[in-house]
């Protein structure tokens, strides 16, 4: 048989085709200007298709004219027509105009910088004073550090920092920011302890059997409930020490730092709220069902502004004669109740996402219904709505702007008193702290925001595989 | 049965003792309540009672659009008169705020899905800038920055001559006048619209069965233009317009927009009605994004291999099967936006919080039934919101053969 080598051929090609270098209208600078600007106005090939690529060309124009004078409008506010300092300390005149009588150009609009530098201390502190500031610095570092080092998926000990920072962590903050010796009396605080290791006594007993049958089977829940009396009560103890810092009352705190501390607490407490909630929502028992129910429709039926009223206006009537919240403290309740209800159905989301099998699995193994949400369900659920729950929070952290209104100096608040100053007055004044706030209040959120999408596209990686 | 152990474990026993305990606790906590604010009030000497909604209230609203929608007297209106005053003016700017921010909002959701990298980029820094600044903030930006620093009541910027202008003390627009017989201009108007939405399902019938198109749209909108137009004519015009007067000469106090003449916005409700539409267009914008997303590709390919153009895909194919996904969180931002509306009692807006929650209840001192009073009228909107979704997503749900 002839072989096939022996044919002559005309052409053999002994090495591959050079590799080409895709058409310029698909790669480098030129293909993407091509796909993204300029396709789309470039195809004149009916009448149709070209009145539509004219008005696409129109379009862009306009939009890059009216987007790009608005940046070139911020940034020439803020940096190249602004004020940056005020070497000769007269306050408003630095930011006034020939015709106000400064030494700025007729027509000037600008910044006024040394302005918001001068109030800065106000806008991040409030009246908290100065010579304490150390104690708002040292919470917001421990905060910070804390924070990061269970964001950050590589470091070693994370789960025991996120408990001290969700249990040592506020009560520290408390301690530091207000000063801690609480007018609670020791003597008293010392009896609820007795009483509690009693309790938990009484549960170990129990269990064992020493008391009767009967009595064995609530054991685990008598033990519970006294843990909480001797935790509850050596907070309580903790806050009432006198550390010897100089109290602080809640009406000087102001700023950024109500802002934070609202944001944060309303979120921290709303949790284990929102997870009971949840939880009585999908119960199978009608009362807890409709209880939470109401409760959370209630909550998310009505705008914050009207619980904060509420909160101001008819909490101390609700109370008994005596008690007497500050106004912090108030609104910061309010807060909780209405940052609740919509954690609740945030996490309510997260319970309805779990397979049933999972349910199934647990009760084949012969776990009770808190040991099968505290070790199964919970931990899948409460992982799956991180993205939503920092959402909430984002949602929170710019509606704590609203207890500005029931008088209380968060950022905005503050930003919006020192609009006020007359010494400081120009026609800058306000747009330029403004400015300043919404920017603050820009780089948190934002970045919150992208922290979101980032765990949401790691789930849904982490769940699909 | 005997042991009482056995009862512990019975699932019935337990959640029956549960229930009847959360019951106890519920109407403890309740009597708890209820007995101290009855003694808190004593101890301040008041009651419980709405007879103070016929009192008169004692002091002066502005008026929103003039004295064009309402009538509100100090001396003679009560506190009646300012609850529902407030209502008028909250739905008033939540639904035209509403209206904004559809037409924005969808404007930039589809403008981010644009190829087109201006386009696309423009929207997306709408979007993330907008929604990442508090409510509030946006509402004092329009208001104190922006608002007061348009020319002094002495001044205007004219829009249209003679019929439009603005300055520190509101917008002028002119205002209708209805005379005799403009209520049956109204009625004619209701009534060609409900003609044209008839007209449309008569041509979809007809399309779907035939196969023959109508142009439903066109002839709807002619006749309800040119219906009410006609109307309007035949009826003798009955709606004469009031022209905003500006005058520049004179004597100086007299100078700048007359009272009585045109219809003045107060510059409290274009700010509200401003950071409201602007604020929640972003929110929809990205509503609209992930309902247009989320429609699987093959939809649009299978529509292109149909010789479908691109525009008649996306409001054929793609928008009335995105709007199934939209439409729920769509009108939970209509309810965040109303109740968001309520943010203008910082600036002063006679909405309801504003006025009866704020002023009033300063002048009454009736805290609990007028916060009551107040939660009734958003709960209400909450709960009719909540039912008509439910009933959307009842009709839209896809019927699966």
């Amino acid at each position: 048989m002839a072989n096939a080598r022996d044919k002559k051929y005309e052409f053999v090609r002994r090495e591959d085709a050079p590799i080409l270098p895709p058409p310029a209208t698909e790669a480098g600078i030129t293909g993407w200007l091509w796909h993204n600007i300029f396709e789309s106005m470039a195809d004149y090939s009916s009448i149709g298709a070209g009145i539509r690529s004219l008005s696409m060309a129109i379009l862009s124009v306009l939009i890059l004219y009216f987007g790009g004078a608005q940046i070139y409008a911020l940034i020439d506010f803020t940096i190249f027509s602004a004020v940056f300092s005020d070497p000769e300390g007269i306050k408003r005149e630095a930011c006034w105009t020939v015709d106000q009588g400064g030494a700025l150009p007729s027509g000037w609009h600008g910044a006024c910088w040394p302005f918001v530098v001068a109030k800065q201390k106000f806008l991040l502190y409030g009246a908290y004073p100065a010579e304490e500031l150390w104690r708002v610095n040292l919470t917001g570092l421990v905060g910070l550090v804390g924070l990061v080092w269970v964001l950050i998926e590589k470091l070693p000990y994370r789960r025991e920092v996120g408990a001290a920072m969700l249990t040592l962590y506020p009560l520290m903050a408390f301690i530091l920011l207000t000063g801690g010796n609480t007018d609670t009396e020791f003597f008293n605080i010392g009896i609820w302890l007795v009483i509690g290791l009693a309790i938990i006594s009484a549960g170990r007993l129990g269990k064992r059997g020493f008391l009767g049958s009967t009595f064995s089977e609530f054991g685990t829940l008598i033990g519970f409930t006294g843990w909480v009396f001797l935790i509850f009560n050596a907070v309580r103890g903790v806050a009432a020490v006198d550390f010897g810092l100089e109290p602080i009352d809640t009406r000087d705190w102001g700023g950024l730092l109500i802002t934070l501390v609202v944001a944060i607490t309303g979120i921290v407490a709303s949790l284990p709220l929102g997870i009971i909630l949840a939880l009585g929502r999908r119960s199978e028992m009608p009362v807890a069902r409709l209880l939470s129910t109401i409760f959370i429709e209630f909550w998310r039926g009505i705008p914050l502004i009207t619980v904060l009223f509420m909160a101001s206006v008819m909490l101390p009537l609700f109370m008994p004669e005596g008690v007497n919240f500050d106004n912090l403290l108030r609104a910061l309740i309010g807060v909780m109740l209405f940052s609740a209800a919509y954690m609740a159905e945030v996490i309510r989301g997260g319970l309805q996402a779990i397979d049933k099998g999972q349910y199934e699995g647990a009760q084949a193994m012969g776990l009770s219904y808190w040991q099968t949400m505290r070790l199964v369900i919970l931990p899948q659920a409460l992982t799956h709505v991180i993205p939503g729950i920092v959402n909430t929070f984002i949602g929170l952290f710019k509606d704590t702007t609203l207890v500005s209104i029931v008088g209380i100096f968060d950022l905005l608040g503050a930003a919006q008193s020192t609009i006020a100053d007359p010494s400081w007055s120009s026609h800058v004044q306000a747009l330029s702290v403004y400015v300043y706030v919404a920017l603050l209040f820009f780089v948190f959120c934002f970045a919150m925001s992208r922290y979101s999408i980032y765990m949401e596209n790691k789930l849904s990686k982490s769940r699909s595989h | 049965m005997s042991r009482p152990s056995s009862l512990i474990y019975d699932r019935q026993v337990r959640s029956l003792v549960f229930q009847v305990l959360l019951i106890l606790a519920l109407v403890f906590g309740a009597w708890w309540l209820g007995s101290n604010t009855l003694v808190n009030l004593a101890a301040q000497g008041k009651t419980l009672g709405f007879g103070f909604l016929t009192q008169t209230s004692g002091f002066q609203i502005n008026a929103t659009l003039g004295t064009w929608l309402m009538e509100y007297n100090v001396g003679s209106s009560t506190y009646l008169d300012v609850y529902v005053i407030g209502i008028i003016n909250t739905f008033l700017v939540a639904s035209l705020g509403i209206i904004g921010a559809t037409i924005l909002g969808f404007t930039m959701g589809i403008m981010r899905l644009s190829k087109n990298f201006v386009i696309r980029g423009f929207a997306t820094i709408y979007v993330e800038v907008l929604r990442n600044i508090p409510l509030l903030l946006q509402l004092f930006f329009w208001y104190f920055a922006v608002l007061r620093s348009l020319p002094n009541r002495r001044g205007q910027i004219e829009i249209f001559e003679g019929a439009a202008g603005i300055n520190i003390t509101g917008l002028y627009l002119p205002a209708p006048l209805p005379q005799d017989g403009a209520g049956i201009v109204g009625i004619a108007f209701i009534l060609f619209i409900i003609i044209a939405f008839w007209i449309g399902n008569w041509a979809k019938k007809r399309q779907s069965e035939t196969g023959q198109r109508f142009p439903a749209f066109w002839a709807g909108a002619g006749i309800i233009f040119i219906g009410t137009a006609l109307v309007y004519f035949v009826m003798g015009q009955p709606i004469d317009w009031s022209f905003p007067v500006f005058k520049d000469a004179g004597p100086l106090l007299r100078r700048g927009f007359q009272i009585g003449n045109g219809m003045a916005v107060i510059p409290e409700f274009i700010a509200v009605w401003l950071a409201l539409t602007l604020y929640t267009a972003a929110f929809i914008a990205e509503i609209v994004r992930a309902g247009i997303l989320a429609i699987a590709k093959g939809q649009t390919e299978a529509s292109y291999s149909l010789g479908i153009r691109p525009g008649t895909t996306l409001r054929l194919v793609i928008i009335p099967q995105a709007l199934r996904v939209i439409i729920p969180p769509l009108t939970s931002q209509y309810l965040n936006l109303t109740k968001n509306s309520s943010l203008a009692v910082a600036i002063a807006y006679p909405e309801l919080v504003s006025i009866f929650a704020g002023t009033a209840l300063n002048q009454v001192g009736k805290e609990i039934e007028m916060i009551g009073m107040m939660m009734i009228v958003y709960l209400t909107f909450s709960l009719l919101t909540a039912a008509f979704m439910n009933w959307f997503n009842a009709r839209v749900k896809l019927v699966e053969r």
